[in-house]
């Protein structure tokens, strides 16, 4: 089985405070630590995992810049066969469309039977897999927690859906599918196994190898623009316990069993 | 303006929480919006929802067809594509069905899309302003949406309040599905095993996030619950990670807990967790990050590390009994 996963490079949340830059205008991006999107991550092992069952190659493909690279060859050493770097100014600022169109036409230069992206990514719209779905005409399902490819024509798939109950699903192929984390055990990549993949040639296209015009995607394409950022306020806020570490921890303990949490 | 529509999620001839929230938030849009309503689905079930909804929307669409018996959002978008107006503004709740059927709908619509929606901030001309969140909810940002061209939507549940006037006394008009054909089908529903212990009666949980750090740690957590006389709960990284059984996650992909007291150690606050935590806990937050947005919903919050805090509590504990 052919098998493309579209991943992206993020800020890892585990690992960093985010915070709004002076002028609200982006994320302060120095000091970051970045990563591959954690749910594309478990869709390229999901991927290598069907490769080594049934055969076939899995390609990584991205929409980003030179820094993406790294996330390419991260997943490279993980046992991905191939990697494309999708780049080029005219990319910038596109919307979740864009990037799905972007992708299309990076699907379109191959031939593949399975495309798989993460359920979402740092922004949280949970939108591209079902973009490119659509744009290709292919069959889709999202929050994908199990997948079974003993039919070459059809997957069974399971979706998580709410109450951590699972939808079963049958769906042809080709198809594309957005992975749920959790869907498998993501293996581990050390630093020899990056470095073995350091000098593989990474094919870079453009929006002209591509054959996308300015319409397509890009600023001007986007009919959904982010105008700012800024810091969130949901409610009151937490009364904070300040003090040294055995106040907090004497007061908590008043408090837990004035509210009856230490029986 | 746009005609606006609202699609409703039902189940077992109920309608979902968000029916009713959609009212407000396409309100919100729009004050004098009058926003139709779409049930699709089969036989009694059906009937029931749409003659629930007419209630509070002035205007039903009810779509009915076998194929449409169980919400496969293959099945629901080609229906829905062939009676939408292309210019049509839709809303969906940002669910487990949302996020399958809208960013599709939106393609073959031509329209704009933007998701978990939690504010909107007014409309200029054809653009609207909303607000939603990103980096696990440690930011919010304003974007802008250009709906000359229609739009679908995908509303956050539970930040809308319902419109519970149901003084709409709205008409059903029965809609035809059209063909409905789909390279998907749907198969079953597996339910979720029920754990050796059953969080959502715990009346006190003591629930652990990605903080924890390593498998190795939860013993830590193991101990205060002990301690406390509590039953340990978790969020789903936690899950993802084969640490503790899906039976005790929290969330709106695990379990809904309404406890006394909900002590939540090194979890961040996303709203998928927060979404399972109902009957308005106590809830203390312990977490070593101070942007944390679990700090903005808690009643009570200590900025530390649970891998140090958390043995020092227990003893704490254990030395007072």
């Amino acid at each position: 089985m052919e098998i493309l996963v579209c991943v992206k490079r993020v800020p890892d949340t585990s690992e960093n405070e985010i915070e709004v830059n002076s002028d609200g205008t982006d994320i302060e991006r120095d000091d970051l630590v970045y990563s591959v999107n954690e749910w594309d991550n478990y869709a390229v092992e999901e991927a290598i995992q069907i490769k080594d069952k049934v055969g076939g190659s899995v390609t990584v493909v991205t929409v980003g810049d030179e820094e993406s690279e790294e996330v390419l060859r991260r997943e490279m050493a993980m046992g991905a066969d191939n990697g494309i770097l999708l780049e080029d100014d005219a990319f910038e600022g596109s919307d979740g469309k864009g990037i799905a169109a972007i992708l299309k036409a990076a699907v379109e230069k191959g031939n593949y039977d399975l495309i798989l992206t993460g359920a979402q990514a740092d922004d949280g719209a949970a939108q591209v897999g079902g973009m490119l779905a659509a744009m290709l005409d292919l069959p889709y399902a999202s929050l994908v927690n199990f997948i079974d490819v003993s039919d070459d024509k059809k997957l069974k798939v399971g979706r998580e859906i709410e109450g951590g109950n699972q939808e079963m699903n049958e769906i042809e192929l080709p198809c594309v599918l957005s992975i749920q984390t959790g869907i498998n055990e993501p293996r581990y990549v050390g630093i020899r196994g990056i470095r073995k993949v350091a000098s593989v040639e990474i094919p870079t296209h453009g929006a002209s190898d591509l054959g996308l015009g300015a319409d397509a995607v890009g600023a001007g394409a986007a009919k959904v623009k982010r105008l700012d950022y800024f810091v969130p306020e949901l409610g009151e806020g937490a009364e904070m316990l300040e003090g040294s570490t055995e106040e907090k921890v004497a007061k908590l303990i008043e408090l837990l069993k004035a509210k009856g949490g230490i029986k | 303006m746009a005609q606006f529509f609202a699609y409703i999620v039902h189940k077992n001839g109920a309608a979902d929480d968000s029916a009713l929230e959609l009212i407000n938030a396409a309100k919100k849009i729009d004050p004098s919006a009058a926003v139709t309503a779409i049930v699709t689905g089969s036989g009694a079930d059906l009937d029931k929802v749409a003659d629930e909804v007419a209630a509070s929307y002035p205007e039903v669409w009810k779509i009915s067809n076998d194929a449409l018996a169980y919400p496969n959002a293959e099945v629901v978008r080609k229906a829905l594509l062939n009676n939408l107006p292309s210019d049509a503004v839709i809303l969906m709740p940002h669910d487990t069905f949302g996020m399958d059927l809208a960013p599709g709908l939106s393609i073959k619509l031509d329209s704009a899309f933007v998701s978990d929606v939690a504010d909107f901030e007014g409309v200029d001309g054809t653009d609207i302003k909303v607000i939603r969140q990103e980096f696990s909810g440690q930011v919010s940002t304003h974007v802008k949406v250009d709906m000359s061209g229609g739009a679908v939507i995908t509303v956050r549940p539970g930040v809308f309040q319902p419109d519970e006037s149901k003084s709409a006394g709205g008409s059903v008009t029965d809609k035809d599905a059209g063909d409905v054909s789909a390279k998907r089908k749907y198969l079953e529903v597996l339910v979720a095993e029920v754990g050796d212990v059953d969080i959502t009666k715990s009346e006190v949980l003591v629930s652990v996030g990605r903080g924890i750090e390593d498998q190795d740690n939860l013993e830590i957590i193991h101990e205060l619950a002990e301690a406390m006389g509590a039953d340990v709960a978790c969020s789903r990284p936690i899950v993802d990670a084969k640490w503790l059984e899906k039976s005790r996650q929290v969330g709106t992909s695990g379990l809904t807990v309404k406890p006394k007291v909900y002590l939540a150690l090194g979890i961040s606050g996303s709203f998928q967790h927060m979404g399972g935590i109902k009957g308005n806990p106590f809830i203390i937050a312990i977490n070593k990050n101070p942007k944390a947005p679990i700090f903005q919903l808690a009643d009570v919050g200590i900025e530390e590390d649970i891998l140090e805090f958390v043995p020092e509590l227990t003893e704490a504990i254990n030395e007072a009994k």
